[in-house]
């Protein structure tokens, strides 16, 4: 019984793991699709989190947690796929938001000499 | 036995988690990092969950991991085709070492502001 907690350990370790990741595309990630794929993993890890939940906890109701976890993801998926396609004026890039911001800034100084 | 079925299954899920989450890091671009996210996470959580069926060993759990494993690998290819399809007509920049890029438009002078412009034609040409 020690062994299957030890590898529940390391699994629960493993998937934070792959979790703590996919946080970080999702905060660095150049383009609207990155945080898309990330949230998408974010999502299908917190399925399995909490089915080693069920099996450290030996209570079997955590998979229905799983089950609708999995629904809504997917839903938040689609949903934020489509955002992304039929909305043309979210900038694609973080990099042109920054030149963006440069430009306006370029503009209210130049403005402020004149 | 079922003990030591549960700890090998659960480990090598766990394994195929990181290396999914490494790969989303690592990875240089968004096509590419789509295939460590839909490919090797999925397959991680899928042998997660039968690695906890076979723990509890009932019918009732049997059915719900059934459940959770069919449902997950039903929608993930659907979610990655949707990301795709929206980065690539978005024209999001590819790797800079790609070596083949099928979209006829991007060739043409302006890329970007043509994404309107082009998808009936790419529909068309379908």
């Amino acid at each position: 019984m020690i062994t299957l907690e030890f590898a529940v350990n390391v699994a629960l370790a493993l998937t934070v793991f792959g979790l703590v990741t996919g946080c970080i595309r999702m905060f660095k990630g150049p383009t609207p699709a990155d945080r898309i794929v990330a949230l998408d993993l974010v999502t299908v890890l917190l399925v399995a989190v909490s089915s080693l939940l069920a099996l450290q906890l030996d209570n079997s109701a955590y998979l229905d947690l799983g089950l609708a976890l999995a629904l809504v993801g997917f839903l938040a998926t689609v949903g934020f796929a489509r955002y992304l396609e039929t909305n043309t004026h979210i900038p694609l890039d973080d990099a042109d938001v920054e030149q963006d911001l440069d430009d306006t800034q370029k503009d209210n100084a130049s403005r402020e000499r004149l | 036995m079922s003990d030591t079925i549960v700890s090998i299954l659960i480990v090598l899920g766990g394994g195929f988690a990181a290396v999914a989450g490494l790969g989303l890091l690592r990875l240089p671009d968004v096509f590419i990092r789509m295939h460590a996210s839909t490919k090797a996470g999925t397959l991680g959580v899928g042998l997660i969950v039968l690695g906890v069926s076979v723990h509890f060993a009932s019918s009732l759990v049997l059915a719900k991991a059934i459940l959770i494993i069919a449902f997950l690998f039903l929608t993930a290819p659907v979610g990655a085709h949707l990301i795709a399809r929206a980065a690539y007509r978005r024209g999001i920049r590819l790797w800079d070492r790609t070596l083949m890029d099928d979209d006829p438009m991007k060739n043409s002078t302006s890329q970007r502001n043509d994404s309107e412009n082009s998808s009936p034609e790419k529909s068309a040409s379908e």
